[in-house]
């Protein structure tokens, strides 16, 4: 086989549709990096994609999630699904690097040929996180996954951006998390369109379920669609209970949203969103450019305290007249 | 491209599995947050990972470089293996480093059959972390595909 590094866009992308995991990985790291995504790679994939429910999975930190979407896996796989997984780290912001943890709870399923799971750490990605977690989405899309989840921990703006690109919520909580609930409310847990209670085999199961139930009927959480009625479920991941009747809900969703047409109307937000998030990437790439080239004379406005605003005018002007002179064929 | 000329400061993936029924995990674990504290992003597959599993999650993630760790003595013949395996995907220019319990006598054949390191126990961790970047360095170097 040919070496990776001569291929052309278009043979990668060839091999990538074809099922090639190599190919496919590739792809991926191409849109990882927002600097560096070709301009004709995302018309390709968008152009084949738009037909996967997107399934967003978020909740407090250690709710079993990861363990959760290993089930879940295992029970969309005997329904026929192809599943893509995006696993996003909830990195710690001490170092620099990070330990993506996800994937070790899901490693069984690595050699499925109709499962793939990618990694996603936020470190070095700056801002760019959920336009990563988009591009993936059209990617995975067009090479057929039918069902791609997105795990996140719901806190911080991307993650909520990310959330509201799925088409499908679920919200994981755990017993004795009512705290933790409250922290994540204005986050993504109102927005749920599935809570799921995991861990349900330990003892406080009851009270925080209880606590659950009542904030769903008061209208405290559950406010993504009007037309749908929130569900809440309980699961134990770790025993294998519920995760049968939480794939049937999604699939449930699944119909509701094809039925309404929110379906449809998500493609096109997220494809939008994706854009302004395109658009912003591209300035800021610019400002950095236009502003290392500039040190010296910012040095000396700085040193001379003349002009100051005038000089961030002028940055602003370059990165128009550079962005100007993009080909845009 | 967007603008080529200008790319951010790199961050390598790398892979931490181990290989065969071998429940030995301190080191692997030692070596994963390790990494990650050096700066780069680590994935780590757990115990009991069979070849094939090692590849594709190597593949899905798409990782710089594959790191082994072996203490129960079968590295020879594991390690033959996960090459082959990697070299029938045309997959074996990713760079693939072992640790463990490894007598020196055996050095020289994993070096043989394609294993661009053999990092023995009391191993400095500064020095693996250098030896890994430069490793994932070059990698890239000879990609054109990404950055
Ligand atoms: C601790 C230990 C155990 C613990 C393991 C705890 C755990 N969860 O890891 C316990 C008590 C459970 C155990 C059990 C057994 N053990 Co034991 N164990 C050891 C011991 C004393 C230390 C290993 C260790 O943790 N070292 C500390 C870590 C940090 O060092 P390290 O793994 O070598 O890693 C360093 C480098 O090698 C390198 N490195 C390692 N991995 C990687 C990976 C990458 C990517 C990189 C870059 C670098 C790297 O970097 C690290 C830092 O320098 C060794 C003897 C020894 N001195 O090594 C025996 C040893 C490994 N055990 C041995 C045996 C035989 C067993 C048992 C079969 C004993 C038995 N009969 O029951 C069982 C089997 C367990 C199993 N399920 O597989 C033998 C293996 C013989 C062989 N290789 O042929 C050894 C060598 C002892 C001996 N001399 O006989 N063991
Ligand atoms: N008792 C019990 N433990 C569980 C259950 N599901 C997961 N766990 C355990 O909870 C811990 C966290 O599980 P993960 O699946 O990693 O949780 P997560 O929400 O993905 O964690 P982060 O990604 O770190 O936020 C692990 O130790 C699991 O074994 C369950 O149903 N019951
Ligand atoms: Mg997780």
């Amino acid at each position: 086989m040919p070496s990776f590094s001569q291929l052309n866009l278009e043979e990668l992308l060839n091999r990538a549709s074809s099922g090639n995991l190599r190919a496919m990985g590739k792809v991926l790291s191409l849109l990882e990096n927002p600097y560096e995504i070709p301009k004709n790679l995302l018309e390709s994939l968008a152009k084949r994609s738009g037909n996967s429910q997107v399934i967003g999975i978020t909740g407090i930190p250690g709710s079993g999630k990861s363990t959760l979407i290993s089930r879940l896996i295992t029970s969309l796989r005997r329904n026929g699904h192809k599943v893509a997984i995006v696993a996003i780290d909830p990195s710690s912001p001490i170092s620099k690097g990070a330990l993506l943890g996800d994937r070790l709870r899901m490693q069984e399923h690595a050699t499925d040929p109709g499962v793939f799971i990618r990694s996603v750490s936020s470190k070095g990605l700056k801002g760019g996180l959920s336009l990563a977690a988009l591009t993936m989405i059209e990617a995975f899309d067009a090479f057929g996954y039918d069902k791609i989840i997105i795990e996140t921990v719901g806190v911080g703006q991307s993650e909520v951006d990310i959330m509201k690109a799925a088409h499908t919520i679920i919200v994981v909580t755990m017993p004795g998390a009512g705290d933790d609930i409250q922290a994540l409310k204005a986050g993504v847990m109102e927005i749920g369109d599935i809570y799921v209670l995991n861990k349900e085999d330990k003892e406080e199961s009851r009270k925080t379920y209880e606590y659950l139930l009542f904030a769903l009927e008061k209208g405290d959480i559950g406010l993504s669609d009007s037309s749908w009625r929130p569900r809440l479920l309980k699961t134990s991941a770790i025993m294998g209970k519920g995760i049968d009747d939480l794939a049937i809900s999604i699939n449930d969703h699944y119909d509701h949203i094809k039925k309404t047409g929110r379906f449809f109307e998500k493609v096109i937000s997220r494809r939008t969103l994706m854009m302004k998030l395109l658009a912003e990437q591209l300035l800021i790439e610019n400002v950095e450019k236009i502003y290392d080239g500039m040190q010296d004379k910012l040095n000396a406005v700085a040193r001379n305290a003349d002009k100051i605003f005038i000089a961030s005018i002028e940055i602003a002007k370059r990165v128009c007249s550079e962005i100007d002179n993009l080909d845009v064929n | 491209m967007l603008s080529p000329q200008y790319t951010k400061e790199k961050q390598y993936k790398v892979l931490v599995a181990k290989l065969g029924i071998d429940g030995h995990d301190r080191g692997a674990k030692v070596i994963a947050r390790a990494l990650r504290d050096f700066g780069f992003d680590v994935i780590y597959t757990g115990i009991r990972q069979t070849p094939e599993q090692i590849i594709s999650a190597a593949l899905q993630e798409d990782v710089d470089v594959i790191g082994i760790s072996i203490l129960s003595g079968s590295h020879i013949y594991h390690m033959k293996k996960l090459m082959e395996g990697l070299r029938s995907l045309g997959a074996d220019d990713i760079p693939v480093v072992i640790g463990g319990t490894i007598p020196i006598i055996d050095v020289e054949e994993l070096r043989r059959i394609g294993i661009r390191e053999v990092f023995l126990p009391g191993e400095s961790l500064r020095r693996i972390a250098d030896v890994v970047r430069e490793l994932a360095k070059e990698k890239r170097e000879k990609e054109s595909y990404r950055g």
